[in-house]
């Protein structure tokens, strides 16, 4: 019997759970005796810690209080670099304002949150050091001898003389803001610590992205092995990036509270200390230099790419990293420079938010490339025609275009969805009419490398599992989480096609440390592309088990899987087979250089954006927006589109409404009310289109999607803002009322 | 939640002189709360001052729609939905309803009330505007008796009414529009649903012979209160439609207003998009059909 599970829009398996809201959230368990845990913060963006002191008003003796003095083990995130404290103690820097400084719990969150009122911080005030531009001119040294975190140089041939003959040189700077991921379920985390036979003993649940970050870090905070730390995945309203490092802060807090009361302890934070203490997207200017010839072929690229790292180095290595390889966009261009430095400032850290750095610097470019056209006099996607990359182009790096990316193709496709040719022929007619609504057309061209940057896979070289159960049924094993992506559907759906069974015969297993394999974290578009193909090496393996000994004789139906699984079980006692993540040959990268394959490969899009702006109110409306991508197969045509257009609706915001605005380095419109995201109302039906190029590297030629959809739609809003409104600094997101009146302004006085 | 529950009372009467007599026992000592859709959210965010609340849900003598051939009058408690389903507000007071449709979403309109929005006072509420436009009067009652106000003379600075501690406000009257009226109605949030409101205008123009005889422009979020733009509407009033002096007009308002820059617009952009929008209800008098 044929079955064909990968390309069916198989229903989400704990879709019902969610709908019926049976689905249990972090928040929704209840341990007996448990404490609920809160966060004293610095409150002050640079200073030392003199001393604590508490107020009256609540009974102290009631409370459990943690500070960096009761920390069994490290008192840092173990992350990239070791430099972000847990806890501030007294005596230590505050780096920025909303550090944890202290911890609170008791049973009545009420009475936790009047305590945290009554904690006084004895701090010595330094003066901040709060912007990119600031850190980069060494305003004042918060960090190393120059203020970075991170630098990354790529060189391909020598753009400086380039320059000095090329017949057009533009040049451009912009800048993008930080985003707030706003997921619906703020974090949670719970955590108890129980004396065993041998010393301590962690565990850890909530709202998590990367269960194994979250194990690497309770191991250096209590100084324990990893067999006596337990990290289980609860289920995850969202996280976006937001969840991948963060949680393991919040779980250390909590687990320190369990230690010192000896209860369990819950710390789950309200929408606004969410907002104001967790990452964001990072801040970005980007600088491009680029040099055309006369018939505007690109001959060369220099581009200073900088992020706001905030406090700690946390993420910002490899976001920065992300960000640099996709800086030079999709272009063919035989001299390129890229500088990428990513600064410290005295803001809370920012992390991994969808896209990881990409969405920053493909703004830039995607937006530099009409700038350049207009300049030069052509037409925006003419010039896109001529220079974007194909089959035998290299990259920044080196990597070759092995096959054709099919850009022009992308371009075709999405032009004619949006009616690109025609919209413009009549917005040129009517934009002259005595109306205040001008409307304009405009896209982007970009790709997402999929899964980790370079060597990353071969370092983390992930192992995921399959278990064939007593009943009959197939668990999958993996440590990858679900936060409504569609994970849990498309690996059951990866391992019943390889098997050849019915989808329903196949689930997840809960994503608990002690049982499944550290199949890497939940990040970086890799879920499906890098585990998926994990998988299937682990179900051919499972079939093969089954066949060599006996139990299965092929071809079988579902019935006979069954059995033979039933009868594995009785002889063998459990059935569990592995896959480990596989170089893909011929692929090389050197992390010293920055050159070669930089991502096995990548996911190619065209996006398409028709927008009017009303000069009475300078408002933006999305009219239309098309989406065409090439994302090698897909597995689950409803999850897909539905990633395609949450990512645009993220990507629409982040253009054009959503501003962290920070006071003396603290968020200050960390609430829904003030932080403007986009609601159904102020979105255009999103139009999904998928070309199926299939990829060597995928499980059936899949490829990731997550974050692609979050790169385009910036660039493409701003060009369509261009050709609405004439020549304008159309140079930064988001492009608010405010900014569009202030640039129209700045224009009228030129 | 931030807010430590058992440091909070609430009291819920069951009549008008119950309250009234409560309120006159203790002046200040309670916080009267409709829908609570204001007073909750300071609640959770641990920032409400009152500790005593007096629910008002319970007064009956509160609710209620009054409809006479010159004027409606409103029970304070009236929610945005109550007012959605109201013929006569859709017949003569159409910025009404576009206030409330602008006003948060569904489970808002189902809960907020009109005194609620009204007595929180701020400055970006949404209907504010449009009863100004309307010449309403505000009822407010204490055991001492009752006086009407009119509502351009109610709010008095930011968060300054003319309410003593032991009223409450009864009753919302506007006189019905007589003869060949203009409505207009513009809120300039960021974003097309559950947005505070940036600038917000709403205007009533009676016309005669093609003359504006009577002109009233409501505006929130460009002042601590929410105002009439008196000079403005002074540059209007007597003037023919196909004369209306625009340009002038603009900057008048720019006298009426005194924006600030908050956490959600600059003082520039309010003033400009004031102007702009008052422009715009200009034009669209001047273009009033009139036959
Ligand atoms: C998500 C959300 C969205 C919102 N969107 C909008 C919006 O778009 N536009 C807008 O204008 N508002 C908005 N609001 C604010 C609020 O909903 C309105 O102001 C509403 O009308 C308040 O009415 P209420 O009955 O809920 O007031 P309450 O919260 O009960 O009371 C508000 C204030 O009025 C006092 N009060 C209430 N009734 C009386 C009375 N009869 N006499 C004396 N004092 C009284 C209370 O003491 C309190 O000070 C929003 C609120 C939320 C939470």
């Amino acid at each position: 019997m044929e079955v064909h599970v990968i390309g069916a829009s198989t229903i989400r398996k704990e879709g019902r759970g969610k709908v019926m809201g049976s689905a249990a959230y972090a928040d929704d368990v209840d341990l007996p005796g448990c404490l609920l845990g809160m966060t004293v913060r610095s409150r002050c963006a640079r200073g030392v810690l003199k001393g604590i002191t508490f107020l009256e008003g609540v009974p102290w003796d009631e409370i459990t209080v943690v500070t960096a003095a009761d920390i069994p083990g490290k008192n840092f995130v173990a992350g990239h670099v070791d430099d972000q404290p847990f806890l501030v103690p007294v005596g230590g820097a505050i780096a920025h304002a909303e550090q944890p400084v202290l911890l609170l719990a008791h049973a009545d969150r009420a009475v936790a949150e009047k305590a945290r009122r009554l904690v006084r911080l004895d701090v010595e005030e330094l003066p901040p050091l709060l912007d990119i531009e600031e850190a980069l001119a060494c305003v004042r040294v918060i960090h190393g001898e120059r203020n970075v975190l991170k630098e990354i140089r790529i060189a391909k041939g020598d753009p400086e003389p380039v320059f000095a003959a090329a017949a057009h040189v533009v040049e451009g700077v912009y800048r993008t803001g930080a985003q707030e991921q706003l997921y619906l379920e703020p974090n949670v985390m719970i955590g108890t610590v129980e004396h065993g036979p041998a010393g301590l003993e962690v565990t850890v649940s909530g709202s998590l992205q990367c269960p194994y970050y979250v194990h690497d870090a309770m191991k250096q905070l209590f100084g324990i092995p990893g067999e006596r730390v337990r990290v289980v995945a609860l289920e995850m309203g969202g996280a976006f990036g937001g969840k991948e490092d963060y949680p393991s802060v919040i779980a250390g807090h909590a687990a320190l509270l369990a230690l010192k009361s000896g209860r369990p302890v819950k710390i789950a934070y309200d929408r606004e200390e969410d907002m104001a203490a967790t990452t964001k997207r990072h801040p970005s200017r980007t600088r491009i230099r680029s040099a055309f010839d006369a018939q505007g072929r690109l001959l060369a690229l220099d581009i200073d790419f900088a992020l706001d790292g905030g406090a700690f180095t946390t993420l910002s290595p490899v976001v920065l990293s992300r960000g640099a390889l996709h800086a030079a966009g999709v272009y063919r261009c035989p001299d390129v420079r890229i500088l990428a430095r990513a600064v410290a400032t005295n803001t809370p850290p920012c992390g991994a938010f969808r896209g990881f750095g990409a969405p920053q610097s493909l703004f830039a470019i995607e937006r530099h490339m009409d700038v350049c056209a207009r300049r030069m006099g052509m037409d925006p996607v003419e010039l896109r025609r001529l220079n974007v990359l194909r089959q035998g182009d290299t990259m920044a790096t080196g990597q070759v275009m092995r096959e054709d990316p099919g850009l022009e193709g992308l371009m075709d496709r999405a032009m004619a969805a949006i009616d690109y040719r025609a919209l413009q022929k009549a917005y040129a007619v009517r934009n002259a009419w005595d109306d205040p609504v001008k409307r304009g057309v405009g896209l982007s061209v970009f790709m997402h490398g999929c899964g980790f940057t370079g060597s990353g896979e071969a370092t983390m070289a992930s192992v995921a599992g399959v278990e064939g159960r007593p009943d009959g049924t197939v668990a999958v094993l993996a440590a990858s989480t679900e936060m409504g992506q569609g994970k849990n559907t498309v690996f059951c759906q990866i391992v019943a096609e390889t098997l050849g069974l019915p989808v329903d015969m196949v689930d997840m297993a809960e994503v608990d440390t002690k049982y499944v394999p550290n199949s890497g974290p939940t990040v970086a578009s890799r879920s499906t592309m890098v585990v998926g193909r994990i998988l299937e090496d682990a179900a051919r393996g499972l079939r093969l088990a089954l066949v060599q000994g006996g139990f299965l004789a092929e071809p079988y139906d579902p019935e006979a899987f069954r059995e033979a699984m039933r009868a594995a079980h009785l002889k063998l006692g459990s059935l569990k087979t592995y896959g480990q993540y596989r170089a893909n040959p011929g692929f090389a990268w050197d992390d010293k250089t920055y050159r070669g394959d930089a991502y096995p490969n990548f996911s190619w899009a065209c996006y398409a954006a028709a927008v009017a702006v009303d000069l009475v109110t300078f408002e933006v409306k999305v009219e239309d927006f098309a989406t065409v991508q090439e994302v090698g197969r897909v597995v689950n045509p409803t999850l897909a589109a539905g990633q395609i257009q949450g990512g645009v609706a993220q990507g629409i915001g982040w253009g054009l409404w959503e501003e962290v605005t920070f006071r003396e380095g603290r968020m200050a419109n960390n609430q829904l009310t003030n932080y403007i995201i986009p609601t159904a109302a102020d979105l255009p039906h999103i139009r999904v289109e998928f070309l199926e190029g299939g990829s060597p590297f995928g499980p059936g030629g899949a490829k990731g999607i997550g974050e692609l959809p979050m790169d385009g739609p910036a660039p493409a809003l701003l060009n369509a803002l261009r050709d609405a409104l004439g020549d304008l600094r159309l140079d930064e997101v988001p492009m608010t009322p405010e900014r569009i009146l202030n640039r129209l302004e700045e224009a009228r006085h030129a | 939640m931030r807010a430590f529950l058992p440091d909070y009372a609430i009291q819920a009467p069951g009549t008008l002189d119950e309250a009234l007599r409560m309120l006159a026992a203790e002046p200040g000592a309670w916080t009267p709360i409709a829908g609570g859709t204001d007073l909750m959210v300071l609640f959770n965010a641990g920032r409400l001052p009152g500790r005593r609340l007096l629910d008002l849900s319970r007064i009956y003598e509160l609710r209620g729609i009054e409809d006479d051939p010159s004027r409606l009058s409103l029970g304070s408690l009236i929610t945005y939905t109550e007012l959605l389903e109201q013929r006569a507000v859709h017949q003569f007071f159409p910025n009404l309803v576009k206030s409330a449709r602008a006003t948060g979403a569904l489970a808002i309109q189902n809960r907020g009330t009109l005194g609620g929005n009204i007595v929180n006072a701020s400055p970006a509420a949404d209907t504010p505007p449009s009863l100004l436009a309307y010449g309403a009067e505000v009822q407010l009652v204490s055991a001492r008796g009752s006086r009407w106000v009119a509502y351009d003379a109610f709010h008095q600075g930011y968060k300054k009414m003319d309410l003593a501690p032991d009223e409450l406000v009864a009753r919302i009257r506007l006189p019905k529009p007589q003869g060949l009226g203009f409505h207009f109605y513009r809120k300039v949030g960021t974003r097309q649903a559950q947005a505070i409101s940036k600038v917000c205008l709403a205007a009533y123009a009676r016309i005669q012979d093609r003359v504006v005889t009577e002109l009233r422009v409501g505006l929130g979020s460009v002042a601590p209160v929410p105002l009439r733009a008196r000079r403005a509407e002074a540059a209007v009033v007597g003037r023919a439609l196909d004369a209306l002096p625009i340009e002038e007009a603009r900057r008048a308002v720019l006298e009426d207003i005194s924006p600030i820059d908050d956490i959600r617009a600059s003082a520039h952009y309010r003033q400009v998009v004031t102007g702009n929008v008052l422009a715009q209800m200009l034009k669209e008098l001047g273009a009033a059909r009139t036959a």
